[in-house]
């Protein structure tokens, strides 16, 4: 661990001894843990599939990981920041051919059936690999799964796969669900997809479209005495102003993925009874970055790129966009990430004067009306602080010269103006780093991409220095000579700037003071809440 | 008898292609929205171009706009409302599901607007121009102009946080077991604050149409003559005054009941009732045209129904009313 997601000032000066304490399952709030109760949860969206291993997002994870469990789920000391769930360990061939994992013993599924091999095999092959967001990437040479008995599961590959990819795949991808009830028919429209059956501490019981779902105790789950709660209810509030409030009414006792707004947390963190967490989410990092058409001839000139971030001042984004809720960014890694991220990269310091000199040496001077050329900035609409970061990037931009106008859509309308048209100059996304570069990040940059295809390289940036570097990262077996191709891939893309990192944030929680064991892993919104309990 | 049911068949029929219109428009305008179900859906997965062509093809987005209208009519001509993309769930299932709570959140806030509004109205009217007049008609206007969901918040934070009252939102306890009457109790304890909001913003409307009539009542002969008569201040009030300024509210009524409609798109949204309001408001975020084409076709059959028992209750209580027609 090198650092937090979200750097709370006050947080910060305390982050050597907060890291050393992460391996304690409460951190702050001594407490009486108890048996029982019901734990009503915030949730702004309803996802139309509920099967995380089809769909691996957060908004599915938030309520299913509780039902359907991973191989291994995220840990914030265990080897290789992983923690065994279904998997009791895995193993890598030297030939990255193969991984065995080996399963635990005495798991049943929620319908009475033993849990085995087949139904891991099962899982990967038939859903990871062809049907889902993630997988169907990370799993896409996965030729076949051994399962010499009930616990073994042998995953072969048709071409060497780097096993940190794998491993670091497992919390977000390995979703494993029942063979004998997804084998017959088809699984997209497999009736379970929305009240789905797993091997979790609590079972699917009750939705109530557009009011809330219900997931009860499993009392037959194989951790001991887990879980703690009878019961967790996620009540949709759609509107985000009503969460605080909710909050406060105590109608529910946890909201969270920031679903009460930045701007309330300091408010709402001085009503007695409630706490604000920024701990928690350190495994799902979203990454503010400003992509960039390069089919615009004056964008095309990395003169211009290095002008246009040495235009933003990064550290004004994270105090007022983020309300110091946020770090500032180097590069395509986030300062969080235990494995990859390296410092030494390339920099460019908020520096106007050399914003403009960059532009007059690129040989766009400044016209009477103090204009250079004129942008369409397009703002990602799916967080408030994309949208006003959007704000904040029209006025630094006009500051050196470039007109941005500012073309506001919603979402549907965003991914197709931005990844199909490729109808903006300059957009402002918000990826989201997923523990290693190969799953999410690389494509960012990379070049070969089909239109179409959102949160992927569709500025028409060509690299080949770097296209070969991805792919040689992405057969490169060797852990550690894999870690430094990456490093290599950050200090690339700093200098030549396919995008613009310029942030890095992740969510907030707020709870009532009576919620316990909060925040005990990386991903703990998206874990699976075995622990949690509620103090009477 | 034969009055109403010559101007019941004349409506249905106009109904129907003002049906089609309504249908053919609205499937045109989302159509132009840029981006379809699937850049709606890949928003929060993300995914591959393999994947995504997949989607397209199984939801039926790689069909011509016009074959999509076209089947779509085609189902519907068999009363087959089609398949929510976002919801995966058959349509007709989804509408059926909100579309009690949307009757009762409307039904209630219509009767208090328009119950509130023209006895406040009367009590206005009763002396056009004096203080109590010129209080209510501000005051009322004031409301309107307040928005919806500001108001809302407003009574959350009053009633539900500061005071706790009421409930915050929802429709009922979440996942309480109750049944029968304890269940219809706490139905109500949480229809008072959105039924609230929405109500007392279309108040004003009745209010001013009672007061308006009123005060133009009082010009007439008709009230000389019952003056002269010697009866009592408050029969005039009500029973020729009042009386004769209701028959335009009764039309208000009906115009009124898609105004209440859109307005339910927010205060649902607010106080997260699981209404055919926010389910529009889904639909439309996920560009999902059919379940908003369902729900827009609900919604036009509802108000054309309100307006033809509107327009037979005129026919009864206003015997010129449809003598012409009948005539015709």
């Amino acid at each position: 661990m090198s650092g937090f997601t979200i750097s709370r000032r006050t947080m910060l000066a305390g982050s050597a001894a907060l890291l050393a304490s992460t391996a304690m399952p409460v951190i702050g709030w001594a407490q009486t843990p108890k048996k029982g109760g019901r734990l009503v949860v915030a949730a702004d969206s309803e996802p139309r599939n509920l099967n995380p291993a089809i769909v691996a997002s957060n908004g599915v994870f938030f309520i299913s990981s509780k039902v359907v469990e991973t191989l291994a789920e995220a840990s914030f000391d265990g080897k290789d920041g992983l923690q065994p769930r279904l998997a009791l360990s895995w193993e890598g061939a030297a030939d990255g051919l193969s991984v065995t994992f080996k399963l635990r013993d005495g798991v049943i599924w929620h319908d009475g059936k033993p849990f085995t091999s087949a139904d891991v095999a099962f899982s990967a092959l038939q859903i990871w690999k062809p049907l889902q967001n993630l997988g169907r990437t990370v799993f896409k040479d996965l030729a076949a799964i051994d399962t010499p008995d009930d616990l073994t599961a042998v995953f072969k590959f048709a071409k060497p796969t780097p096993f940190q990819l794998i491993r670091n795949a497992l919390p977000a991808l390995s979703s494993v669900v029942p063979k004998h009830v997804y084998e017959t028919g088809k699984i997209e429209e497999n009736p379970a997809n929305n009240a789905p059956v797993g091997t979790g501490p609590f079972k699917f019981a009750e939705y109530k479209a557009g009011q809330y779902y219900r997931l009860a105790k499993n009392t037959d789950y194989w951790g001991k005495d887990e879980p703690w709660l009878d019961e967790i209810v996620y009540q949709v509030l759609p509107d985000r102003t009503s969460a605080a409030a909710a909050l406060e009414a105590e109608e529910i006792q946890l909201a969270a993925f920031s679903a009460v707004p930045l701007a309330d947390l300091d408010r709402i963190s001085k009503v007695p009874g409630l706490k604000v967490i920024t701990k928690g989410y350190e495994g799902l990092t979203y990454q503010l970055v400003v992509e960039i058409n390069h089919r615009r001839k004056e964008l095309a000139d990395v003169k211009v790129r290095q002008a246009i971030a040495h235009a933003i001042d990064k550290d004004f984004v994270v105090k007022t966009v983020f309300l110091g809720y946020a770090a500032t960014a180097t590069g395509p890694v986030p300062k969080n990430d235990p494995q990859f991220y390296t410092a030494d990269v390339p920099t460019y310091a908020f520096d106007v004067t050399k914003a403009n000199a960059l532009l007059d040496e690129a040989g766009y001077k400044k016209g009477p009306d103090g204009n250079r050329f004129s942008l369409k900035l397009l703002p990602a609409p799916y967080f408030n602080e994309t949208k006003q970061f959007g704000d904040y990037l029209r006025q630094a931009l006009a500051a050196v010269g470039i007109d941005a106008e500012l073309v506001n859509n919603d979402s549907p309308a965003h991914i197709k103006a931005v990844y199909t048209d490729h109808a903006f100059d300059l957009a402002v996304g918000p990826p989201v780093f997923r523990g290693d570069p190969a799953i999410s990040t690389t494509i960012l940059v990379q070049s070969g991409i089909p239109d179409g295809v959102p949160f992927s390289n569709q500025g028409g940036y060509k690299n080949e220095e770097l296209d070969a570097l991805i792919a040689k990262a992405s057969e490169t077996l060797d852990t550690a000579a894999r870690t430094e191709l990456y490093k290599e891939f950050q200090k690339k893309v700093a200098a030549d700037l396919p995008l613009i990192n310029v942030a890095e944030w992740s969510f907030i929680s707020v709870a009532r003071d009576t919620v316990g064991n909060i925040a005990n892993n990386p991903r703990w919104a998206v874990s699976n809440w075995a622990d949690t309990y509620l103090e009477s | 008898m034969t009055r109403a049911l010559i101007l019941l068949r004349r409506r249905l029929v106009g109904s129907i292609f003002v049906l089609l219109i309504v249908i053919i428009g609205t499937f045109l305008l989302l159509e132009a929205a840029p981006g379809d179900a699937v850049d709606a859906y890949i928003v929060s997965t993300g995914g591959d171009a393999g994947m995504i062509e997949l989607l397209r093809h199984r939801w039926g987005l790689d069909q011509s706009e016009l074959t999509r209208l076209a089947n779509y009519l085609w189902a519907l001509l068999h009363l087959d409302l089609g398949h929510s993309v976002t919801f995966s769930r058959p349509i007709r299932e989804i509408i059926l599901e909100r579309l009690p709570t949307t009757l009762i959140l409307m039904g209630s806030a219509t009767a208090l607007s328009f119950g509130l509004g023209s006895a406040l109205g009367i009590y206005a009217g009763a002396k056009p121009g004096s203080f109590r007049d010129r209080f209510l008609s501000i005051g009322s206007l004031a409301l309107y102009a307040v928005p919806g969901f500001w108001l809302g918040l407003v009574l959350i934070v009053i009633f539900a946080v500061d005071l706790r009252w009421l409930p915050i939102g929802g429709i009922e306890s979440l996942a309480s077991d109750k049944t029968g009457l304890a269940r219809a109790a706490d139905i109500a304890t949480h229809l008072v604050l959105p039924v609230s909001a929405l109500g007392f913003i279309y108040l004003a409307l009745y209010l001013r149409m009672m007061r308006a009539g009123m005060a133009e009542a009082w010009r007439q002969d008709f009230v000389l003559a019952a003056r002269s008569r010697g009866l009592s201040r408050r029969r005039i009030v009500l029973a020729h005054v009042a009386r004769n300024a209701l028959l335009p509210l009764v039309t208000m009524l009906g115009l009124q009941s898609a105004q209440m409609l859109g307005g339910s798109v927010v205060i649902e949204s607010v106080f997260a009732v699981p209404g055919l309001g926010r389910l529009a408001q889904e639909a439309v975020a996920g560009r999902d045209t059919p379940l908003l084409l369902g729900i827009i076709l609900t919604s036009a059959v509802l108000v054309i129904v309100i307006n033809l028992l509107v327009d037979v209750a005129y026919a009864f209580l206003d015997p010129r009313v449809g003598a012409s027609e009948a005539g015709a």
